[in-house]
């Protein structure tokens, strides 16, 4: 390999990390500058309000039929190895835990990233290839208090409340099948639940992950929206980009989160 | 759509997000149990509470009668120091013994109450004078062995004779 062409390599890669980190550094100020001018979103509710609508209401189908489906398998599965160690009755302890700690808000978040998410940004980008954020702006009216505050501040809302209804429909799926179908003690399903769930230490926990989550999913469905490059290949790429980077965002979270949450502190 | 059906479906959507919440924290979670009634707090010293864990089942003749609110360790005595909630609905005699016992072979350990004959019933603040601490698998078995070797010594002297 010549001298030149190594060079060029490390030029490239070189221009890739700046490039990133620069990014980084402008998805920072853009987040800054959000929540400050963020007084248009919360003052004229209603344009959060539609928001919701469009981010939260319009989830609510695909996030209760996952979440049914989820705890359904969960129970099925469950069942299937808990029954070897004569613990069946323990079926409603792991459909209730995993769904609140872990499969609740992470499955709801990578939903919420693909149908949502992709959605926010591909409008946002939309609008900025046909300049009306341009057209905003010269008549004095900041679009990022306009448009992306109102999207941001729905899907952050919008985020606790389908993980919880997730959870809550998951459980209810694993009750259908553990206790109906399969036939574990309906008394026993519930009370060991209720015997190990914690309020503070799990389910509390939960509805904090799912909001941490939104906030990353929503965050970066708006920034990628905004800083798509004003074309009809440039929004694609920027719709596309905004599911893969929210997924992972979402899976490296859970990891720190559960690190910080579950681990130590809980167990005396 | 216009505006006012958009209004009632977010209300719908955020209704149905609490609705999950409150059955998240009512019926999965114990929030409902042993939050609203009044409880008083006892306190019992063990010499070894094993794998007993704060918030575990206080239990008597099986029944679930409270919580262990905190375990310590007395620097004085080196003892472990137990608080129990107990519900107010429940009254116990003032020599009852603490026992702490496992729930199976694998499960849990919980903490046993045994009422005993006092006609004073406990209060809040007392102290259990009567407990029994948690058996330690390795001492039960360094036990069960020298009561072996105890037994062979006799039979070895006898066949040695």
């Amino acid at each position: 390999m010549r001298v030149a062409d190594v060079r060029a390599r490390l030029e490239r890669l070189g221009t890739g990390v700046t490039f990133h980190v620069l990014r980084l550094g402008f998805a920072s100020r853009f987040l800054g500058h959000l929540v400050l001018h963020s007084g248009t979103a919360l003052r004229r509710f209603r344009l959060t309000t539609a928001e919701i609508y469009f981010a939260g209401v319009l989830s609510l189908i695909i996030i209760l039929v996952s979440g049914l489906f989820v705890g359904m398998v969960l129970a099925l599965q469950g069942y299937d190895t808990l029954q070897r160690f004569g613990a069946s009755e323990s079926l409603g302890v792991l459909v209730a835990l995993s769904l609140v700690r872990e499969l609740g808000p992470v499955v709801a978040g990578l939903l919420f990233a693909s149908r949502a998410g992709s959605a926010i940004t591909a409008e946002i980008g939309l609008m900025k290839a046909t300049e009306q954020l341009s057209a905003m702006e010269m008549m004095a009216v900041d679009p990022i208090a306009r448009v992306v505050a109102p999207r941001f501040w729905g899907g952050v809302l919008s985020m606790p409340l389908l993980a919880a209804l997730f959870s809550a429909m998951g459980i209810f799926g694993g009750y259908l099948v553990g206790v109906q179908l399969i036939g574990v003690d309906a008394g026993a399903f519930w009370s060991q639940m209720q015997a190990a769930v914690d309020v503070r230490n799990d389910i509390l926990n939960g509805v904090i992950k799912s909001a941490v989550f939104g906030v990353a999913v929503t965050w970066i469905a708006v920034f990628e929206g905004y800083d798509a490059p004003p074309t009809a290949e440039g929004v694609s790429r920027a719709t596309t980009r905004t599911v893969v980077t929210s997924s992972l965002a979402i899976l490296a979270l859970d990891f720190v989160l559960t690190a910080l949450m579950f681990t130590g502190g809980t167990h005396q | 759509m216009n505006r006012s059906s958009i209004d009632l479906w977010v209300g719908v959507f955020v209704v149905a997000g609490i609705a999950g919440l409150l059955f998240l924290a009512l019926k999965v979670g114990n929030l409902a149990t042993f939050s609203n009634s009044q409880v008083y707090q006892v306190q019992a010293k063990f010499a070894n509470i094993g794998g007993l864990k704060a918030r575990a089942p206080v239990k008597s003749a099986g029944v679930v009668v409270g919580r262990v609110a905190d375990i310590r360790f007395d620097n004085e005595s080196y003892e472990a120091i137990v608080s129990i909630n107990i519900d107010y609905n429940y009254q116990f005699p003032r020599d009852t013994t603490a026992k702490i016992l496992t729930s199976g072979i694998l499960g849990e350990q919980y903490l046993g109450l045994e009422a005993g004959g006092d006609g004073v019933m406990l209060k809040n603040g007392d102290r259990l004078r009567l407990t029994q601490s948690a058996v330690v698998l390795e001492n039960l078995i360094s036990q069960f062995l020298f009561s072996k070797a105890a037994e062979g010594k006799p039979e070895a002297k006898e066949s040695g004779k």
